[in-house]
């Protein structure tokens, strides 16, 4: 595989967060600890939270606290 | 004063005697329908033993997974005025130093916010201002970084780091307490911000063992001031001292590793055992002060009674040296490789000093690199079955 870019990863987890909306909240290390076994040695913990922050920062994705913090789809 | 919309028999009881009173304090600002309900929940609450505030939900800032804390009544029907009632915690100056007119852009940005009510400050050091709607959030926040303040941490991030006064003040500071707190709240900004942990992580910065952030209670890492010379002693001054204070029974006696020996006119002091209790340096202050070579101890996994137990931090490295020029590497690369051990493998809500429990400590030590030393010990086992290896025994002929 090609070079994996920061949007990429942070489409893939887009996509999983939006796949667990209303089964399980998932924690940013959650999140990141699959992309990492998904993209493999390309993906490392710095990269994932670049990733985490582009989505956050454009809204995509937010923040949530409930007992911890984690990761979900902003309320419509 | 203020005409008051609900009665508060049990809330007045506590603006009686001459202590301060947040209800006195409360009061003052009634003429905000806000604040008059919530005096009028706060006495429901009073009276039917229960907090009708309810916690959590999406609120922040875009961009941010702390800061604001989201506050509903659960009576919003009738005091419908604190149906939105979120906490903002708004990053302190290193050791609470503010200037008259810093104290006023606050308050008029707050007035303008919300409430006008404030505690300065919470627990985990910043101001915190006490109830806005929704809607307030971000231009309360704008108001706010266009000032110069930031908000400070909440959720499972890195709690916004406070330390002791210092060097500002205080003559027993081993290192610049004010620097290293603000240094590492500006270098782990990400970390304070965007919660990526398992569960909150706090820095507490005390400039010498008398912990005055009490940092030893209240944080997973706790960087206390310490030396590793001797104590300084003014022999002249010791015997000043010796007129009004009974050294042998109020220093000598009292030292806990009984290292301090007075014959009436010398005060003399086995350092190689002193454990740095600070007890007759806090006796003895014009005499007594710690040695030149100063640095800090960084003790971990301390946190108060939320999921579990209360702990209180263990020794993880007795010294390290704290010069600013340094930029604190060591005590960065160090939190670092805890973070990423914690992060990987803490459960959810699981603090640092819990996680070492579960791992064990000699499992943790390992995979952070560190090699285990006497000082990590809390007290030694009382179990007479202890099998030493044989060299030690060697050694000891
Ligand atoms: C005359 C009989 C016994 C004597 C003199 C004896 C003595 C001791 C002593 C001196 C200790 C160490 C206490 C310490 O850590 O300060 C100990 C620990 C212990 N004993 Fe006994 N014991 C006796 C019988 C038993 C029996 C019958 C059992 C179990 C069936 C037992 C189970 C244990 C256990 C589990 C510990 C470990 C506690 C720990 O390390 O936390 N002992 N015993
Ligand atoms: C799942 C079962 C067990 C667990 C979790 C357990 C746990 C422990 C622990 C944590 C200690 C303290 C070790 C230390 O402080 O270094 C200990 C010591 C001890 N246990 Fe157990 N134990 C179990 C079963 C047993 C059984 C079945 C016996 C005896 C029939 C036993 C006898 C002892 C003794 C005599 C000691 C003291 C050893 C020493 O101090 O050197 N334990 N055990
Ligand atoms: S902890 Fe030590 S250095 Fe800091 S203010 Fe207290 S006595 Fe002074
Ligand atoms: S600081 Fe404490 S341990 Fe050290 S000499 Fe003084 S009393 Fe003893």
């Amino acid at each position: 595989m090609a070079d994996v870019t920061v949007d990429q990863v942070a489409d893939a987890m887009f996509d999983l967060v939006s796949s667990m909306k209303g089964k399980r909240d998932l924690k940013p290390m959650d999140v990141s600890k699959q992309m990492m076994e998904k993209f493999g040695d390309e993906v490392d913990k710095k990269m994932c939270k670049k990733a985490l922050r582009t989505l956050i920062d454009s809204g995509r994705l937010t923040y949530k606290y409930a007992g911890g913090s984690y990761v979900t789809l902003p309320e419509a | 004063m203020t005409e008051m919309k609900y009665k508060t028999p049990l809330l007045d009881e506590l603006e009686k005697g001459p202590w301060p009173s947040f209800v006195k304090e409360i009061k003052k600002e009634a003429h905000r329908p806000m604040v008059q309900d919530v005096l009028g929940q706060v006495e429901r609450s009073y009276e039917e033993h229960i907090s009708h505030w309810k916690h959590g939900g999406l609120v922040g800032v875009m961009g941010y997974g702390g800061g604001v804390i989201g506050r509903y009544s659960d009576l919003a029907h009738e005091f419908t005025n604190v149906a939105e009632f979120h906490t903002h915690r708004v990053n302190q100056p290193s050791a609470w130093f503010y200037t008259s007119d810093a104290l006023r852009t606050l308050c008029d940005i707050w007035d303008r916010h919300g409430s006008g009510l404030t505690n300065m400050h919470g627990s985990t050091g910043d101001i915190v201002f006490l109830g806005s709607t929704t809607q307030a959030i971000e231009p309360l926040f704008k108001d706010l970084t266009a000032a110069g303040w930031d908000l400070g941490g909440s959720g499972s991030n890195m709690r916004t780091p406070s330390c002791c006064v210092g060097p500002a003040r205080c003559e027993w500071a081993c290192y610049d307490t004010l620097d290293a707190c603000y240094n590492i709240t500006q270098n782990f900004q990400d970390e304070l911000h965007r919660p990526f942990f398992p569960y909150k992580w706090k820095f507490k910065f005390a400039g010498c063992p008398n912990d005055c952030v009490a940092s030893i209670a209240r944080s997973d890492c706790s960087v206390m001031g310490t030396w590793r010379d001797e104590i300084q002693v003014n022999q002249a001054k010791v015997l000043e001292y010796a007129k009004t204070v009974d050294i042998e029974n109020e220093i000598c006696d009292f030292c806990p590793t009984r290292c301090i020996e007075w014959d009436g006119k010398t005060l003399e002091i086995d350092n190689s055992n002193c454990v740095k209790c600070m007890h007759c340096i806090n006796v003895l202050p014009k005499a007594l002060k710690p040695g030149k070579d100063r640095g800090a101890t960084i003790l971990i996994g301390g946190k108060a009674p939320i999921v579990g137990g209360a702990l209180l931090c263990s020794v993880f490295v007795p010294f390290l040296e704290m010069d600013p020029d340094s930029d604190y590497e060591d005590l960065k690369e160090l939190t670092e490789a805890i973070w990423d051990l914690w992060g990987e493998h803490g459960k959810m809500r699981e603090r640092v000093g819990e996680f070492i429990q579960r791992v064990g400590m000699s499992n943790f030590l390992e995979e952070i690199g560190l090699d285990p030393i006497p000082e990590m010990v809390m007290a030694p086992r009382s179990n007479p079955y202890i099998f030493f290896d044989d060299e030690i025994f060697e050694t000891e002929e």
